[in-house]
């Protein structure tokens, strides 16, 4: 009996260890591979933030035209000056007719002390980057630089600086990358971002509601649903050129405020942050359906049907019970949505944003450029300061999409709890 | 009763009774005009979907029209020839899709191996904590902007290459760089469409196989891969779709300028790079060049549009359905 029972199963044990061992190295193999993979993702997101953060600090030699310590009077430094001894270091150093320039924009006397010694600085002393660093090399070779420095440049000082400061997130656009900054920049991302809210979502939350509660079964319907789907798939571009060609080009008295005489006197075209923010709406649009339909349809069948029950009509069953439960969900999927908007590049720079603004936008008729958009041109531009810059604008970007994007999952977890 | 409406509308149960306690014909469907009216924007809303894609259809096909009937240009010229240069007349699409096709190959060889790598270990191998921990990484790597990408393919990608391969072999501006970057911006599209699809497949499955003394790379390549293949190609084909249609990291990394080349370490321009490079600078409405943006424009979003399709036609068709 035992030789009955061991035979057949010994054999079969035979034939079951010859591939086992392996079977096992395989998967072991294979079980590495996929692991490697994922830690391959995470390496990337690792390498990208090293890239953002290591050039958005770091060492900078600069140069001043005027040292600061030949402008200081009576053994006081420059930055304890009177406001009467910097408007005389002014008048000194400036031109006649810049002096008169500058007085005429706002009288000397009536500038603050903080605003003069920054005229002092940026006009006479005029500090120049004239190379620099990034993070890593600040730390490891900082005694090669300071060689490099004394060498090459005589008279430079190596400081070390941060490119994200209060002063970047403070001044506008300027040619100078020891001045520029990003404050144009955010509030015209901020108008665009305005306007697209305005219009997708009270079209997109409609067209969410049309398709789960009112639309019946119908070619129609499914027409709706595949072309949203489709939609969703378009690349940004041909969204910037449907812009253009509608926004821009076609409702060129619209949206440049001609049509109500709110035009911009010195460009008056279709180029504006309507037309960009009518744009990105249109983009994120199938997002935004798709998600508020998704919010929509969690909420309990039940929950409509008691209240058909007690009499109520469908408008007002949804404004006063689906709308309510599916809110949280909604706003997620906006939250989300909007912070596609926010990153996009490709349709603003085909519908023409502006590269170069020093004026804050005042209103949705005025030209535009967006963070992302100053991000696109610095990285574009050959000198290294302008990697700096497009570094520190980055790091603002990643900042702002992280807030929202916490304050999107917050909203989820907090519903998903109550639900 | 004289609120009527408004009184329903505010909807307390006592306003509602004696309001309906005086139905002059109680079987008949009340007239809510305000209803209808509320509806009709909602029905309208819904319709704008399609308006947008009539909007695309009728500015790209217009334009595209215009640009095709100028007698300098003509269909086989565009479809057939390799030079473009319009500052000469010379409209030949190839060396932008050459570079088009170029660095969305660079993309997939990346994004497709390690998506499907990243979406098994996640689905299959795992632990909850694992998962919990991995899967905000890949959602930060996909809601990062493109135009990052871009910065991080000029600053970390192109300099890394030159390093390798030598600086007199890549060019600053080369489609490798930006092709790859563009591979770790479609990773997290390829495993998190791939983990879905894999996610979706039944439990018991897996049980069995592990029943008849499968492993659990067993279970995963020969049970868990063909039951989610739908998924899975249809994750293949909008990835592709994505990469063509991809603008910032090209416009940034690849170059300017056509130029109709296989070689990945050379720059050469997208059909979106070059989109985005003529639409950036001053440009008049009634140039050869502004109406050729809108000829590429179409192939481009034709080309996407049709991959897209396929991937919806491919979920449907193949799609095998557990109870």
């Amino acid at each position: 009996m035992s030789a009955e029972t061991n035979g057949p199963l010994g054999g079969a044990e035979q034939t079951f260890d010859a591939g086992l061992p392996q079977r096992k190295r395989v998967a072991v193999a294979w079980h590495t591979l996929f692991l490697a993979s994922t830690i391959i993702g995470v390496i990337a997101l690792t390498a990208l933030l090293y890239t953002v953060i290591n050039q958005s600090f770091g060492l900078v030699a600069v140069q001043n035209r005027i040292e600061p310590a030949s402008l200081a009077v009576d053994g006081v430094p420059l930055a304890q000056l009177t406001q009467e001894q910097y408007v005389a270091i002014l008048q000194a150093n400036l031109s006649p007719g810049v002096f008169r320039r500058y007085d005429s924009e706002q009288p000397f006397t009536e500038r603050s002390r903080e605003n003069l010694y920054a005229l002092v600085l940026e006009r006479v002393v005029q500090p120049r980057y004239v190379k620099t660093w990034p993070l890593i090399a600040a730390f490891f070779d900082r005694a090669a630089i300071e060689t490099e420095v004394a060498r090459d440049f005589p008279g430079a000082k190596l400081v070390f600086r941060s490119w994200v400061t209060p002063d970047f997130l403070r001044s506008p656009q300027a040619s100078a990358p020891e001045l520029a900054g990003v404050r144009t920049a955010i509030l015209g991302s901020l108008w665009t971002i305005l306007i697209t809210i305005l219009t997708a979502l009270p079209i997109g939350v409609g067209a969410a509601i049309y398709l789960e509660e009112y639309a019946r079964a119908s070619w129609a319907t499914r027409l709706i649903r595949t072309n949203i789907t489709n939609l969703a798939g378009v690349p940004s571009i041909i969204y910037g050129m449907l812009g253009l060609a509608i926004f821009v080009r076609g409702a060129e008295a619209l949206t440049s405020g001609a049509a109500f005489g709110l035009a911009d006197p010195t460009t008056a075209n279709g180029r504006t942050i309507l037309s960009a923010g009518l744009t990105l709406a249109l983009l994120i649009l199938p997002l935004l359906i798709i998600n508020a339909q998704e919010a929509i349809r969690a909420v309990p069948r039940s929950l409509r049907q008691a209240r058909y029950g007690l009499g109520a009509t469908q408008w007002q069953t949804i404004w006063r019970h689906v709308l309510p439960s599916a809110l949280p969900g909604i706003l997620t999927g906006t939250i989300l949505a909007i912070s596609r908007a926010i990153g996009e590049t490709a349709p603003l720079v085909v519908i023409g944003a502006s590269t170069f603004i020093v004026v804050d936008p005042n209103g949705p008729f005025a030209k535009f450029t967006t963070l992302p958009i100053q991000i696109y041109q610095w990285t574009s531009r050959p000198q290294p300061q302008f990697r700096n810059l497009a570094a520190a604008a980055i790091l603002v970007l990643l900042a702002l999409l992280l807030t929202m994007n916490t304050s999107a999952v917050l909203l989820r977890n907090r519903y998903s709890r109550r639900a | 009763m004289g609120v009527g409406m408004t009184a329903a509308a505010a909807g307390t149960p006592e306003a509602r009774a004696s309001h309906e306690a005086r139905p002059a014909h109680p079987l008949q469907r009340r007239r809510r005009p305000g209803e209808a009216l509320i509806q009709g924007f909602l029905a309208f809303c819904g319709v704008i979907s399609i308006f947008t894609t009539l909007g695309i259809v009728f500015v790209l096909g217009r334009e595209s029209l215009l640009f095709f009937s100028k007698p300098e240009v003509t269909l086989a010229e565009f479809l057939l020839t390799t030079h473009w240069q319009p500052a000469v007349g010379e409209f030949g699409i190839w060396p932008l899709v050459s570079a088009t096709v170029l660095t969305s190959l660079m993309a997939m060889l990346v994004a497709l191996p390690l998506g499907l790598a990243v979406a098994i270990y996640l689905s299959e191998y795992a632990s909850a904590r694992a998962r919990n921990l991995l899967k905000p990484i890949m959602e930060v790597l996909a809601g990062i902007p493109t135009v990052v990408y871009g910065y991080f393919a000029l600053t970390f990608m192109t300099p890394t290459l030159r390093t390798i391969f030598g600086a007199n072999v890549v060019e600053i501006y080369n489609t490798a760089s930006a092709g790859l970057v563009m591979g770790i911006l479609i990773l997290p599209l390829v495993s998190s469409m791939s983990e879905d699809a894999l996610s979706a497949v039944p439990r018991s499955l897996r049980e069995a196989a592990y029943g008849l003394g499968a492993t659990r790379l067993e279970v995963a390549l020969k049970i868990v891969l063909p039951a989610a293949l739908s998924g899975l190609a249809a994750a293949v084909i909008v990835a592709i779709s994505r990469a063509i249609g991809e603008t910032m990291i090209v416009a940034i990394a690849a170059g300017a300028g056509p130029n109709f080349t296989l070689n990945p370490f050379k720059a050469a321009e997208t059909m979106t790079g070059h989109i985005v490079r003529i639409s950036g600078g001053d440009l008049s409405y009634d140039s050869l060049d502004y109406d050729s943006l809108f000829a590429i424009g179409m192939l481009l979003f034709l080309m996407t549009l049709g991959l897209n399709l396929i991937s919806q036609r491919v979920v449907r068709r193949f799609r095998e359905v557990y109870e």
